[in-house]
């Protein structure tokens, strides 16, 4: 089975479709950044709470919105994230309520306002348990105090009740997604007379935390920082590396190429207005190493021919080598893009934005590589002739072959 | 052209067991349950997979700078007397801002010679020591002394709170420095999604010291100036008291060097005061009993106070001599707290406060979902590359397929080896791997393909398929683990795992698309006649 046979297209004729489509990406992008939605900085960098929470039946965020009004949070931000029958929203509070002296205090008082005013039978629910946000420890300390099972004696109990709670949450997080229909649900899985003393003393407040991220302003500064240096010294190491094995203008027109697919996937984080988070970063910089990659193998090319064939232009050699790698490109891209998509769909709610930044660039970077990488040495070469300098582009060090 | 291949196919079936022990150990049995008893063994689930907290602590290190310096006033301030400079002060101008200043002041003429020989045979080695022209001296702590003391308060910090949290019986915490030259702290706590206790134990300096009362109580700090005509003495502060039991608010004025403190304690217990109310008791290190007892025989009638946490917790007069064991009491205790305390002050004070920068808590639900939506991911993932493979390239799909195979056992055996921590950033790593894996025997395929369509025989194309694809293969790994190391050194906990996972990846991917599927090639070509064709 073959894709690609004896491909033949005149590349560099279009660059100019190409300059257009990479402008308009990237511009667009900018404009967002600067007057729309600007570079939406997740909780990393810019601090500040962030509570995900899931509920049993679909979330009223107005009413959300009020209970924490009420508690005196005026300026949270909610929002629905993540497929419709999870039930799920993020609750964020901004850095200024954010205090570093007591950093969840925030996340407390959601959870405790969403206790007494949002769930169903809120009030009437004062003193009891909540089941759907108890941790192991609480529901042990619940189980020995009120001791269902009239053990009485303190070193049996120590080990007993603590099994008995870890039972009940590993059903409730394991099986359940974190969240009981009803207290009745555990029969079967422990003894009659612990679902009675639960039923008497806890109650099902119908949400749960299913993460929180909390971070004071300093760290979020420093990240900030950290981040920024982490993608310039990628970009400076992948340049050293090129001029050393290839020659400096390879160089530069392989990180114009990743700059360019870096400055598209951010815009495109800035047009969806998707939060811009440290894993994030991370993809965007494995993004790096990937559209190096794509460019490496038609540079390498682009070399091997320049050796080869003596007469015939740049431009033409440079067709010819994209055209050869052509299939590779596309297959590799292909393979590696339906991976990818493949954690965009299935790897759930944490990895979607990292997926999501993967996604844009694998297409972007196979992309840059072809029209805006060689592209790019050509254009120098023609700089250089206009300028009266020697025509022909530096035959690149010789490559050794084993 | 017939090689032999039987030594480079031990060699390549080694290595696959090599690195399936490496996934499995010493497996007790071949039943599903544990061989996945095995795995998890061998290859733990980061807090994003098992749920739990992870917390970042600012260690606030300049107060372990003023702590020393404080010392060293109160022994300059001695040293003066001995030198015959009675009027002469040693006072920190900018205790806040500037720790690490002491100057001297009023210094008589004729005494300079004796004061300055006395600072330089004393304090010469700690501090740089300058004339301040008006009769005085600044002593400021050499900066390799001020580091020095940082990263003890930094070691002494990470020591405490790992000592406190083993005590609270958490299960394989983390406890370690995070970002050199930050003084930051990494605490990470698995299965811990409400961290409330934790953190109250943590971030408690337990700082117990015993002051000497200057004056005080005043109901306000206004009050406090007033009765002092205006300014404090320069070795006094001001601290709040509060008893616990919420009615506080009052003032008092205590020398600012205490005469027993935070090392000088040796054991601390709960106990009942005469009420049977919950309180503290505490037991003296001999030299601080020495101390303590030196101090309160010639000070009877005298107040001191029993300050934690700079506030003031209880007031007492004295009574007669004590040495090394006494009481916090003032009421206010519950039996937690007193509890609390106790474990404090046994494990020892933290030097310096602490402050909490970051604090994230996955909860079991959402790690147990991640993990089922990662492997699910990896597995589609993984089907799709090697359902691929098989159709576009036949026979090599094959060859492909085991390569990357391999490499995933590779992969997986060498986090075991290490006993990585696998995240969900990991996951993905390795479902990147397997994507970027099958990009060189693309590269491979590719040239074999274009060598073949140029006439070669198939044995000439794999020859030169091979050797054209390696320098590609070889700058676009690279370039890639460039990136990695990169990621490496800037990321934080998950991030890393993603590095480390991507860079092994790519080596072992060297190892499987290099030179297995050369392997397996050339037992291919070895069973065909010569020039018979190959399925590629």
């Amino acid at each position: 089975m073959e894709f690609f046979h004896e491909v033949n297209v005149d590349w560099l004729g279009k660059k100019w479709y190409f300059l257009g489509f990479s402008l308009i990406f990237s511009i667009s992008g900018l404009l967002s950044m600067f007057f729309w939605h600007g570079l939406p900085l997740g909780v990393d960098f810019q601090g500040g709470t962030l509570v995900y929470l899931k509920f049993e039946q679909t979330p009223q965020v107005d009413r959300i919105r009020q209970a924490a009004d009420r508690a005196g949070l005026h300026n949270v931000k909610i929002q629905r994230f993540g497929r419709a029958a999870d039930h799920e929203v993020i609750v964020s509070l901004p850095q200024r309520d954010t205090r570093e002296s007591s950093l969840d205090s925030g996340r407390t008082t959601i959870v405790k306002t969403l206790q007494s005013n949002y769930s169903p039978h809120g009030a009437s629910n004062s003193g009891k348990l909540d089941l759907d946000n108890a941790t192991r420890e609480s529901l042990a300390a619940f189980l020995t105090a009120s001791d269902p099972l009239h053990i009485g004696n303190p070193t049996v109990e120590q080990v007993k009740y603590p099994q008995i709670a870890a039972t009940i949450l590993n059903f409730r997080d394991k099986d359940k997604g974190g969240l009981l229909d009803s207290i009745s649900e555990l029969q079967g899985r422990v003894d009659p007379a612990v679902i009675a003393a639960l039923q008497q003393g806890a109650y099902l407040s119908g949400f749960t935390v299913r993460n929180v991220e909390i971070v004071g302003p300093q760290v979020g500064a420093q990240l900030r920082k950290q981040a920024l240096l982490a993608t310039l010294y990628s970009l400076a190491g992948m340049l050293v590396y090129l001029w050393f094995r290839f020659e400096l203008i390879y160089g530069v027109a392989a990180v114009v190429a990743v700059f360019h697919d870096t400055l598209i996937t951010l815009g495109a984080f800035s047009l969806s207005n998707r939060a811009i988070t440290l894993t994030v970063i991370a993809a965007i910089l494995t993004l790096i190493g990937y559209s190096m990659n794509d460019t490496i193998v038609v540079f390498d090319r682009i070399r091997e021919n320049l050796r080869l064939v003596r007469r015939g232009s740049l431009s033409d050699i440079v067709n010819k080598s994209i055209n050869q790698t052509l299939s590779r490109t596309v297959l590799t891209s292909g393979l590696t893009f339906l991976t990818v998509l493949c954690i965009f769909l299935f790897g759930g709610e944490v990895l979607n934005g990292f997926s999501f930044a993967l996604v844009i660039g694998i297409l972007i970077g196979t992309y840059s590589s072809i029209a805006v990488a060689a592209p790019m040495l050509v254009a120098y070469q023609d700089w250089r002739a206009r300028r009266g300098k020697v025509a022909a582009l530096p035959a690149a060090k010789r490559a050794r072959t084993i | 052209m017939r090689n032999n291949l039987t030594g480079k196919t031990i060699l390549i079936v080694a290595v696959l067991l090599v690195f399936v022990a490496g996934i499995l150990g010493l497996p007790n049995g071949l039943s599903p349950a544990a061989l996945k008893q095995a795995i998890t063994d061998r290859i733990h689930l980061g807090l994003d997979l098992s749920g739990g907290t992870h917390l970042i602590l600012q260690v606030m290190v300049q107060e372990a700078v003023g702590t020393t310096s404080d010392n060293d006033m109160a022994r300059i301030q001695t040293d003066l007397q001995q030198a015959g400079a009675t009027g002469a002060t040693a006072v920190k101008p900018h205790p806040k801002s500037q720790p690490q200043v002491i100057k001297i002041t009023g210094v008589p003429l004729d005494k300079e010679n004796a004061v300055r020989s006395a600072l330089d045979t004393h304090y010469a080695t700690q501090y740089d020591i300058a004339s301040s022209g008006e009769n005085g001296y600044t002593l400021t702590m050499k900066p390799s002394v001020v580091t020095d003391i940082e990263q003890r308060a930094l070691k002494q910090s990470i020591e405490t709170i790992r000592d406190r949290i083993d005590r609270l019986g958490v299960n394989e915490p983390v406890i370690e420095e995070y970002g050199p030259g930050n003084y930051q702290i990494l605490v990470e706590l698995p299965g811990i999604d409400d961290p409330g206790r934790v953190k109250d134990v943590i971030q408690s300096t337990a700082r117990l010291e015993i002051h000497e009362v200057l004056g005080g109580p005043y109901p306000d700090e206004q009050a406090a100036l007033q009765a002092n005509g205006g300014t404090l003495p320069p070795d006094g502060e001001l601290v709040k008291s509060d008893d616990g039991s919420g009615t506080s608010g009052q003032y008092y004025l205590l020398r600012r060097v205490a005469v027993v403190a935070g090392s000088d304690f040796r054991d601390a217990q709960p106990s009942v005061d005469v009420n049977q109310r919950p309180d503290v008791s505490f037991i003296l290190t001999r030299n601080g009993g020495d101390h303590f007892y030196q101090y309160t025989s010639s000070n009877i009638g005298k107040s001191m106070a029993i300050v934690l946490d700079n506030t003031v917790r209880e007031v007492a007069t004295i009574q007669g001599a004590i040495r090394d064991q006494g009481q916090i009491s003032g009421g206010g205790f519950t039996k937690e707290t007193a509890e609390n305390l106790s474990l404090m002050l046994r494990t020892g004070a933290l030097p310096a406060s602490i402050h909490f920068l970051e604090e994230r808590t996955v909860g079991p639900s959402l790690g147990a979902d991640s993990i089922r939506a990662g492997v699910e991911a990896a597995a589609a993932g993984m089907i799709v590359v090697l359902l691929f493979m098989l159709v576009y390239y036949r026979g090599a799909g094959i060859n492909a397929d085991l390569a990357l195979i391999l490499n995933l056992i590779i992969l997986l055996g060498f986090m075991g080896y290490t006993h990585a921590t696998l995240t969900l950033p990991g996951i993905a790593g390795v479902i990147l791997t397997i994507g970027m894996g099958v990009d060189s025997n693309v590269l491979i395929f590719e040239r074999i393909r274009e060598e073949l369509r140029a006439g070669k025989s198939p044995s000439a194309a794999v020859e030169q398929g091979f050797a054209h694809a390696w320098l590609t293969i070889v700058d676009t790994h690279v370039t890639t683990i460039v990136s990695a190391a990169i990621l490496f050194l800037f990321g934080t906990g998950p991030v890393k795992g993603f590095a480390v996972t991507l860079t092994f990846g790519l080596l072992a991917n060297l190892f499987t698309a290099v030179f297995v599927s050369r392997v397996i090639f050339e037992a291919n070509l070895n069973r065909k006649q010569r020039g018979e064709p190959i399925s590629i």
